[in-house]
C-alpha cells in the first residue's frame, strides 16, 4: 500500500512539474482549459477512493498507535501519547525481528539481482522458443506464495519431505535456525527471481545493439561490455527493480508464516505486527508496529529515490531529482 | 489478448458479472438462513459427526430455531482468531461459540460472551466433572457450558516393553530410562510428543508443572508465581528432549505428526504422549501395531505421585452480540446434553464432561451400528482417573499473551535456557498478564 502511495506522490510530482512547464510556455486556450477541467473531474472519484482506502487507514492506525487499546480489556482504553513507541522500540523482540527482516531483505534481494540478471540475459538472448522460455521462467511468480510455501514446507519436513531426506539426514531443517532461514530465503528467491528478471529484461531492451557492437569493435571483452555498457544504460531499470523488491521483501510475511510460523525468534516485523494485532488483539502496540514498518518502508523508498535517483516507471526525467 | 479476441473478452465479462450476481445471491440466501425464522449460528472446530448432533437438536427444536454449524479451522489459534475477529467487530450473526478451554476468561473479560444463570446454569452444571467445569468459569461466574473434555495418556508398544523386560513407566525419568534401554537393544525406542512452538506444547509443560506441584500463574490469574515446581517442569522437558530418545522432528511436531509417527511403517517409536483419538486411529491405520498398543496414565514427575494432566476440550458460550440469546442457550444445552455428549464420544471419540456417561454401558446406535462406551473407550477408567485429578491450564484473560511468552522460551524443549530463562519468564509473564509489552 505504501509502495503505491510513494509512486502516487512521485507521479503527482512529475505531473505537477509537467503542468508548470506547460503553463510557463503559453496561455492555454479555452478549449484546452475545459478539457483539463473535465479531466480533473474524471480523475476525482478515483482520487477520492484512493484517499479513502489508503489515507484513512493510515491516519487511523497512527491514531490507534497513540492509545492503550487492547480489545480484551475494553475498560482500560486510554490515550497514552508515544508510550507504545517507547515500548516497541525498547523491546528486544522488535529489534530481533527487525534484524531478521533486514537480513532476509538484503540477502534475498542480492541473490535475486544476480540470478534475475542471469535469467534476464538468457531470456533476452534466446533465439528459439522465446515465448516458451519466458513463460516457463515466469511460472514460480505465477504460483500463489502460500501454495508455494506449503510445497517447500512439505518438501523440507523431516521424515516426509524429499528434500529433507536428501540433504538434512537426522535433523529437522525447518527447526534449526540457520537452515530454516536458508529455506525461507530460498523460497523467497525462487518465487521472486522471475519478477526481478522481468523488470531487468525491460532494462536490457533499452541497451541499443549498435552500442554493444561498437564496443565490441573497440575490443571490449564480453565482461567489459556488460559492466561498462549494459549496466550504465540499464541503471534506471535496475534501481526500479531493486526498489520494488526491497520494499516487497521488507514486508515478508507469507513464506515465514507457512514455513516456521515465525517460531524461535524468526519473526519478521510483519509477523510480529500480526501477532500483536490479530493474535494479541492489542491494537495499540500492533498499530505502532504497522506505523514503524510504514516509516521504514518510506525511508527505504526515500533513499532509493533521492540518493540513488530511482525514477518510477512512466514518470519523465523530472521525476527523479 | 483482449484486443485480439474482443468477442471473447465481452463474453468473459458477462460471465464474471453472472458469477458475481450468483455469489451475491448465494450470500443473501445464506444470510436469510432457515425458512422457519430463527437461525442459531454455531462456530465450532470441525468434528466428523457433529452435524448429526446438530440435526437431532434441530429436529427437537421443531420450529423454534435452526442451528447452522459453521466449521472453524482445526488449530486452536486459527479458531480463536476467526471468532475474535467477528466478535470484536460486533457481528450479530454469531450466536454460539465453541471455545477452547483456555479462551473462556478472555472472551468473558472482553464482554463478548454472556453469563449463564438460573435454570440454564443449573442444567449446564449438572453432573459435570469439576476440572472441565473450572475451565468454563471465570471470576466465580459460569460463562460457558462444557461440551467435551480431553486428556492425554501415555501410549506404548506393549510388545517392545515385554521384549526389553521394562515396566510401564510412571514418571518422565522412568520413561527416559526405558527408552534408553530399548535403544541400547536396537529396538524401536523413541518417545513421541508434540513439541512444535504452538499452544499444544504447553499441554506437556502444564502437566509437568502440575505433577511437580508447581504453579506458573496464580489461581486468580492476576500474578506470576513461577515457583520451584514450574522450574522443575522446565527441567523435566529439557531432560527428555536432550536424552537422545526423542524423534528429530520433535521441535516441529504437532498432534497428528506424533500420531502418524507412531503408526508409520518402520516407526522407531515405542512411546507416545497424545490424546485418546490415537486409539481409534491406529486400529484403522496400522492394525498390526494396534494389537500391542497399550495405554497408561500420563507420566508424572515425582516418583510415587501420580501425574496431573492438563485438560483440553471445548465449551459452548453464547455471544453477547447475538439477537437470539434465549434460543442460543437452549441450543447449547441440547448440543451438550448427556445424549449428545455420549453420541460424540462414541462416534468421534470426544471425551464427555458429564461423569455418569463413563459408567453408562447402554449401547447407542451410531450410523447403523450399536456401540458401547467400553468399545469406544477401552481406556475410559484411566481417562476418568486423570480427569478427576486434572491440571487446568492457567486461567487468565491474557492467556494468549501468557501462552505466546511461554512458547517463545520453551521452544525447542532441548534449548530451554536454564536457569536464565526463569527470570525472563517472570518478568515477561508479568507484562503479559497486563497485556503490556511486545508479543514476540
Amino acid at each position: 500500500m505504501s509502495e503505491t502511495g510513494e509512486l502516487l506522490t512521485q507521479n503527482a510530482v512529475g505531473a505537477e512539474a509537467a503542468v508548470r512547464k506547460a503553463g510557463g510556455k503559453r496561455e492555454l486556450s479555452e478549449g484546452k482549459k475545459a478539457e483539463r477541467k473535465l479531466g480533473l473531474w474524471l480523475c476525482a472519484p478515483a482520487a477520492l477512493v484512493m484517499l479513502a482506502v489508503t489515507g484513512w487507514p493510515i491516519i487511523y492506525s497512527i491514531w490507534l498507535s497513540l492509545q492503550r487499546y487492547d480489545l480484551r480489556f475494553p475498560d482500560q482504553q486510554a490515550f497514552v501519547g508515544l508510550e507504545n513507541y517507547v515500548t516497541v522500540l525498547g523491546s528486544p523482540y522488535w529489534w530481533q525481528a527487525f534484524g531478521i527482516t533486514m537480513m532476509l531483505t538484503v540477502v534475498s534481494v542480492a541473490i535475486e539481482l544476480v540470478l534475475g540478471m542471469t535469467l534476464a540475459l538468457i531470456m533476452h538472448r534466446t533465439l528459439v522458443g522465446r515465448g516458451l522460455v519466458r513463460t516457463v521462467a515466469l511460472i514460480p511468480y505465477g504460483i500463489v506464495t502460500v501454495v508455494a510455501a506449503f510445497s517447500w514446507r512439505y518438501a523440507w519436513q523431516s521424515e516426509t519431505g524429499y528434500l529433507a531426506d536428501l540433504f538434512a539426514g537426522q535433523t529437522d531443517p525447518l527447526v534449526n535456525f540457520w537452515s530454516s532461514m536458508g529455506i525461507i530465503t530460498l523460497a523467497e528467491v525462487w518465487k521472486t527471481t522471475p519478477f526481478m528478471a522481468l523488470l531487468l529484461m525491460a532494462g536490457l531492451a533499452l541497451v541499443p545493439d549498435d552500442l554493444l557492437k561498437a564496443a565490441q569493435m573497440d575490443g571490449a571483452s564480453a565482461w567489459q561490455r556488460f559492466v561498462k555498457v549494459m549496466l550504465p544504460v540499464m541503471k534506471p531499470a535496475i534501481l526500479v527493480a531493486l526498489l520494488f523488491r526491497t520494499l516487497d521483501a521488507f514486508r515478508i510475511f507469507d513464506n515465514i508464516f507457512v514455513l516456521t510460523q515465525g517460531s524461535q525468534g524468526r519473526s519478521s516485523v510483519s509477523i510480529q505486527a500480526y501477532n500483536n494485532l490479530i493474535k494479541g488483539l492489542n491494537l495499540g502496540i500492533g498499530s505502532t508496529m504497522s506505523v514503524l514498518i510504514f516509516i521504514t518502508v518510506a525511508i527505504i523508498a526515500f533513499i532509493f529515490v533521492k540518493l540513488f535517483g530511482t525514477a518510477a516507471p512512466g514518470s519523465d526525467e523530472e521525476g527523479r531529482r | 489478448m483482449g484486443e485480439r479476441f474482443p468477442g471473447r473478452k465481452h463474453g468473459q465479462r458477462r460471465l464474471i458479472a453472472i458469477a458475481g450476481a450468483v455469489l451475491v445471491a448465494a450470500g443473501a440466501l445464506t444470510a436469510c438462513g432457515s425458512d422457519s425464522g430463527t437461525t442459531i449460528n454455531l462456530y465450532l472446530a470441525p468434528e466428523e459427526s457433529f452435524q448429526k448432533v446438530v440435526d437431532k437438536c434441530n429436529a427437537q427444536a421443531g420450529n423454534r430455531y435452526n442451528i447452522v454449524f459453521h466449521k472453524l479451522p482445526r488449530d486452536a489459534d486459527g479458531q480463536r482468531e476467526q471468532m475474535v475477529r467477528r466478535l470484536a467487530a460486533g457481528d450479530t450473526e454469531v450466536d454460539l461459540l465453541g471455545l477452547d478451554v483456555t479462551s473462556v476468561p478472555e472472551f468473558a473479560e472482553a464482554k463478548w460472551i454472556v453469563e449463564w444463570t438460573g435454570a440454564n446454569k443449573q442444567q449446564a452444571s449438572e453432573g459435570v466433572l469439576p476440572g472441565p467445569q473450572a475451565t468454563a468459569t471465570w471470576n466465580g461466574k459460569l460463562y460457558a457450558a462444557t461440551k467435551n473434555t480431553n486428556v492425554q495418556l501415555l501410549w506404548y508398544d506393549a510388545a517392545l516393553l515385554k521384549q526389553a523386560n521394562v515396566a510401564v513407566p510412571t514418571t518422565f525419568d522412568e520413561m527416559i530410562a526405558a527408552a534408553q534401554k530399548l535403544k541400547s537393544m536396537n529396538l524401536p525406542y523413541q518417545v513421541l510428543l508434540h513439541g512444535a512452538q504452538y499452544e499444544g506444547m504447553l499441554v506437556h509443560y502444564n502437566s509437568a508443572v502440575a505433577s511437580a506441584n508447581g504453579k506458573v500463574i496464580s489461581d486468580d490469574g492476576k500474578s506470576v508465581v513461577m515457583d520451584a515446581g514450574a522450574v522443575k517442569g522446565l527441567e523435566v522437558l529439557k531432560k527428555l528432549a536432550t536424552a537422545g530418545v526423542t524423534s528429530p522432528s520433535l521441535d516441529n511436531a504437532k498432534e497428528e505428526n506424533v500420531q502418524k509417527g507412531f503408526e508409520a511403517a518402520g516407526s522407531q517409536a515405542a512411546f507416545e504422549l497424545n490424546w485418546p483419538y490415537v486409539y481409534a486411529s491406529i486400529q484403522k491405520n496400522n492394525p498390526e501395531r494396534a494389537k500391542n498398543f497399550q495405554y497408561a496414565r500420563y507420566p508424572g514427575v515425582n516418583p510415587g505421585q501420580p501425574s496431573r494432566t492438563a485438560i483440553g476440550g471445548f465449551n459452548l458460550a453464547v455471544s453477547a452480540h447475538s439477537k437470539h440469546q434465549a434460543e442460543a442457550f437452549d441450543a447449547a444445552l441440547c448440543l451438550r446434553s448427556k445424549e449428545s455428549q455420549k453420541y460424540s464420544a462414541l462416534a468421534d471419540a470426544f471425551a464427555p464432561t458429564i461423569e455418569s456417561i463413563y459408567t453408562d454401558e447402554s449401547p447407542m446406535d451410531i450410523g447403523g451400528k450399536t456401540k458401547t462406551m467400553r468399545e469406544a473407550y477401552p481406556m475410559k477408567e484411566k481417562l476418568l482417573e486423570e480427569l478427576k485429578d486434572p491440571a487446568v491450564r492457567p486461567l487468565t484473560p491474557a492467556y494468549q499473551n501468557v501462552s505466546t511468552v511461554l512458547q517463545t522460551h520453551l521452544a525447542p524443549f532441548s534449548d530451554i535456557d536454564l536457569p536464565g530463562v526463569v527470570e525472563k519468564l517472570r518478568k515477561e509473564l508479568a507484562d503479559a498478564l497486563q497485556s503490556k509489552g511486545v508479543l514476540p
